[in-house]
């Protein structure tokens, strides 16, 4: 087992390394120019020029790429920001939490949303219930994920004045983006547990269990649901990942300082290091989260233990 | 006849009485006549084959005996399934699950390959029909004690049923299967193709073993199968079907033996090789069984039936009464007929 | 021989009009796919007669004795804070929100598609390369990822598309592969490779027809995708530019606003909603439609 995650591990570094060029080859072409933007718009063209030469920024592309790869592998020096000039993890690691908190949040949310109405509509197939729940379902996917959170923040900020409608303080703070974060990824949960379960009540071990007297009750959760929960941890596990960097809306809206927003003012900024700081922590974490899934997989299901602990 | 005692018997010693059973399959967009006017009975520690070809009704009829029928599309709309004189379509779903299915009655099921829960260990599963089957408040030391009793008596060590479905050969998991159905020492098992999936060596080896389990326990079987070879190594008695009826019900010997036959059991031993008569090739049926949505006014296999002629056009056939244990729903067998079993 | 091949070609074109008429009456018996059909004719309505049904002119024209008015007989939906009719703009963003959701979508399927085509017909090491560059891409944000296109592109509708389009690679390419995998290993395909075919002839006449339902599917509700992304990137500004009135856009201006002048956010956030949801259904019903045994 513990072979086998070396094995994923080591598997991460040329990902991560891809993924770093992809990045940094698109950030090549974003408009702007870092040694202006350090020194300001008073700045002499001539001391715009020396520093560009300084920093290395009219070598070649690969030289440039080949030389942050350097950087970041032997002496895990990711660079500093063009912004604030101070060592780009500084930034990173104030907001990653944040980050976390809020792809918790909406993890949790939408699984408590997602797993119970999915079970119950695929044991009730073709019911009202079923109709109903889909509708939601269906609409729910539809709704911008900001404009929910404006009509939240009109109605229990503005409105009812009960809940703050910016920052991330306290966990009062996390209430109306865990709201929104669930209507946007709740669904998806929903329809995974619903189609897994339907494909796995209907399988040959079910009737099994039904001619040898088990109850309804135990059929469903013991039986089908349990085998109908790796999907569901997949897109859970995804859901989480994607959340890390990808509540930039909900980081927006609600002001919460997480690394989404730091992303997308940097790229506005052209602070290349920490863009590609970022978004490398963002595909590690990802990458880790896809492994616990695996994981997880194997907890449940002895055939993929099984496969594991062959290495 | 065995150690087992059948106290809920009834006075004639059947264990089952199947009376004019008929099961649809309904969608919207078509009504599927699976089974048709089937009756026959069994007797306690008897082994009753039930023989035809793919599609002729055979496992629609078992699932209606432990109603487990697919719930929106499968009904049954005509019939009487007595249990020990015990109309099963007539008792709660709460009774049947809690009291008949998996203890009085049990089933074996076709595919070893997906009938077992992959991850569940093997103990656990056999386990689970012990626990939910407990009137006498059994500790859960003595039903372990029992789930290892039931693993040896099909043959796997005790040791393994810790063990998950993927570490067994596909013998092995039927093996399980009978295990599980076992457990709570049924009075009526009902074994659905319980070979069909596996190596022909293997096969041998499970049949074999029932044979002995069915000799130790006494339980009465239904075992459906379309190889008349097994039927005439394990069966008592047994019932052709043919499109959700049956044609020709007897003894083993009725059908092995007589000199009268449904011409569609005729045709069913034309298809098996032989290898003591000399025969040129094999003879199979031409053709298909009749589509079950619009099954023919006349006898069912008429297309199909080399003596067909006016009268199987123009007229169902009934049952026909040969002998006290023979029955053929044939127009062939009108004048030799005893009674006329009407349905 | 030829006799029975011409003969053949008749029996699998008749049956493909049995089919189309087939997936005609089962999408018909679907309520909620019925509904998504007319909210997105609905919504087809707006983007084509929108210079029928609306004031191309109140799109732009700011007009500043009637700022920010509620809704009222001759504003259905009031006035924006520079004084032009929500309402035409609304209708007129559906063309914008349409055509980049169709044309994102369009392209992503056509890119992915053959990457996943070309992944799952040859194997081996370009199947590899080419999947593991669309897991590097699938472990970035999908909206992440298209921010940081339009920021290298430069923001414009035509970029955004493509940045739409880029992002969602990953996903068609797997689907296509995926489905065209299960095709490609059929007996069918086996017995065209062994009579010689050409390999072209292979992918478009054999594989492709067949493992196109799950595409077909997948597309229409990434359009719904699309369109979402879409109007957040407008909304955080790197979209489409104002004064164009795409939806996105709309409610980010009427965000400072929205305490005072609530119906500003009701009208563009609706019709996202129901652009976005008419697709979802039609894409749902399809599956439906295309695959019963997925229903029942």
């Amino acid at each position: 087992m513990l072979r086998y995650i070396g094995k994923r591990l080591l598997q991460m570094i040329p990902v991560l390394i891809g993924i770093a060029f992809i990045i940094f080859f698109i950030m090549d072409f974003t408009p702007g120019d870092p040694a202006r933007l350090i020194l300001g718009q008073s700045a002499t063209a001539e001391a715009v020029e020396q520093l560009t030469e300084e920093m290395g920024l009219n070598d070649s592309f690969f030289t440039r790429f080949f030389r942050y790869i350097y950087n970041a592998v032997v002496n895990l020096d990711f660079g500093v920001s063009y912004r604030t000039m101070k060592p780009v993890f500084d930034d990173v690691f104030t907001r990653f939490p944040v980050s976390i908190y809020i792809a918790l949040c909406g993890m949790i949310g939408s699984t408590l949303f997602g797993i119970p109405l999915g079970v119950l509509s695929a044991v009730k197939q073709y019911s009202k219930l079923d109709t109903a729940v889909n509708v939601v379902a269906m609409t729910m996917v539809a709704m911008p994920p900001f404009w929910v959170a404006m009509v939240l923040i009109l109605v229990f900020s503005l409105y009812l004045g009960v809940l703050p409608s910016a920052g991330a303080t306290t966990w009062i703070h996390y209430i109306l983006p865990t709201i929104t974060l669930t209507l946007a990824n709740g669904s998806a949960v929903l329809r995974i547990t619903r189609s897994s379960m339907l494909e796995t009540i209907r399988m040959d071990y079910v009737r099994t269990a039904q001619a040898k007297g088990v109850p309804r009750r135990v059929i469903i959760f013991k039986h089908a649901f349990k085998n109908a929960l790796l999907p569901v941890i997949t897109t859970v596990g995804y859901i989480f990942g994607s959340l890390l960097g990808g509540a930039i809306i909900c980081e927006t809206v609600f002001a919460m300082p997480g690394l989404g927003s730091l992303i997308v003012l940097s790229i506005k900024m052209k602070d290349i290091p920490v863009v590609m700081a970022s978004i490398i922590l963002l595909a590690l974490s990802y990458g880790v989260i896809m492994l616990i899934v695996d994981l997880m997989y194997a907890f449940i299901d002895p055939r993929i233990k099984a496969k594991y602990q062959r290495g | 006849m065995s150690e087992y005692n059948f106290n809920n018997s009834d006075k004639d010693g059947y264990v089952l009485e199947i009376k004019d059973l008929e099961v649809i399959y309904e969608t919207d967009l078509e009504t599927v006549h699976a089974v048709n006017n089937v009756s026959f009975s069994v007797r306690a520690g008897e082994t009753f084959g039930l023989v035809g070809e793919t599609g002729a009704g055979k496992t629609t009829t078992a699932l209606s005996i432990l109603r487990l029928l697919p719930d929106r599309t499968g009904k049954v709309t005509k019939g009487e399934i007595f249990f020990n004189g015990e109309n099963l379509l007539e008792l709660s779903d709460e009774v049947m699950r809690k009291e008949i299915n998996g203890e009085r009655v049990s089933m074996i099921f076709q595919d070893p390959m997906t009938s077992l829960n992959p991850i569940m260990n093997v103990g656990e599963q056999i386990y689970e029909a012990l626990k939910y089957h407990n009137p006498e408040k059994k500790t859960k030391e003595e039903l372990e004690k029992r789930v290892e009793e039931t693993l040896e008596l099909v043959g796997i060590p005790k040791k393994r049923k810790n063990e998950y479905p993927h570490q067994f050969s596909g013998g092995m998991k039927q093996r399980v299967i009978i295990a599980i159905a076992l457990a709570c020492k049924p009075e009526l098992l009902i074994a659905d193709e319980p070979t069909t999936a596996l190596d022909v060596t293997i096969q041998a080896q499970v049949l074999a073993m029932m044979s002995e389990l069915n000799e130790k326990l006494g339980t009465a079987t239904i075992l459906i199968t379309h190889d008349l070879g097994v039927v005439a190594n394990m069966c008592d008695d047994a019932a052709v079907m043919y499109a959700g009826e049956l044609v020709e019900l007897g003894t083993v010997e009725d059908i092995f033996e007589s000199e009268d036959h449904h011409p569609y059991t005729v045709g069913l031993f034309g298809s098996i090789p032989n290898l003591d008569e000399e025969r040129e090739r094999l003879q199979p049926i031409e053709g298909l069984m009749p589509d079950p949505t619009a099954l023919p006014f006349g006898c069912h296999f008429q297309d199909r039936c080399p003596y067909c002629f006016d009268r199987c056009i123009n007229e169902h056939p009934q049952l026909l009464k040969l002998s006290d244990t023979h029955s053929i729903r044939c127009h062939l067998f009108s004048d030799k007929a005893l009674e006329v079993n009407h349905d | 021989m030829a006799l029975a091949a011409t003969k053949n070609n008749k029996s699998i074109a008749l049956k493909r009009k049995g089919k189309l008429k087939e997936f005609w009456r089962r999408y018909k018996k679907n309520r909620s796919a019925m509904v998504g059909l007319v909210l997105l004719l609905f919504i087809l309505f707006c983007a084509i007669f929108a210079n029928v049904i609306a004031d191309e002119d109140a799109v732009t024209r700011h007009n500043p004795e009637i700022r920010r008015q509620g809704p009222s007989a001759e504003h259905w939906f009031g006035t924006d804070i520079y004084g032009r009719d929500i309402y035409s703009r609304v209708i007129f963003g559906s063309r914008i929100s349409l055509m980049i959701g169709v044309f994102s979508a369009a392209l992503s399927l056509l890119l992915g598609g053959v990457l996943g085509a070309v992944a799952a017909y040859f194997g081996g090491w370009l199947d590899d390369i080419i999947m593991r560059i669309m897991d590097m891409l699938m472990s970035i944000p999908a909206t992440l990822l298209a921010l940081t296109l339009v920021a290298a592109l430069g923001s414009s509708t035509t970029n955004l598309v493509i940045a739409l389009a880029l992002s969602n690679l990953p996903s068609f390419a797997r689907l296509t592969r995926s489905s065209m995998l299960t095709v490609v290993d059929s007996d069918y395909v086996e017995a065209a490779k062994a009579y010689g075919a050409r390999n072209g002839h292979v992918i478009f006449k054999e594989v492709m027809p067949n493992a196109m339902g799950p595409i077909i599917v997948q597309t229409t509700q990434s359009v719904s995708n699309m369109i979402l992304t879409a109007s957040s990137l407008s909304f955080l500004g790197v979209g489409v530019q104002a004064p164009a009135p795409e939806w996105g856009a709309m409610l980010a201006e009427a965000r400072e606003f929205m305490r005072q002048f609530p119906y500003m956010i009701i009208s563009p956030g609706i019709f996202i909603i129901i652009t976005a949801l008419s697709f979802n259904l039609v894409g749902d019903g399809f599956r439906d439609a295309l695959d019963p045994r997925l229903k029942d």
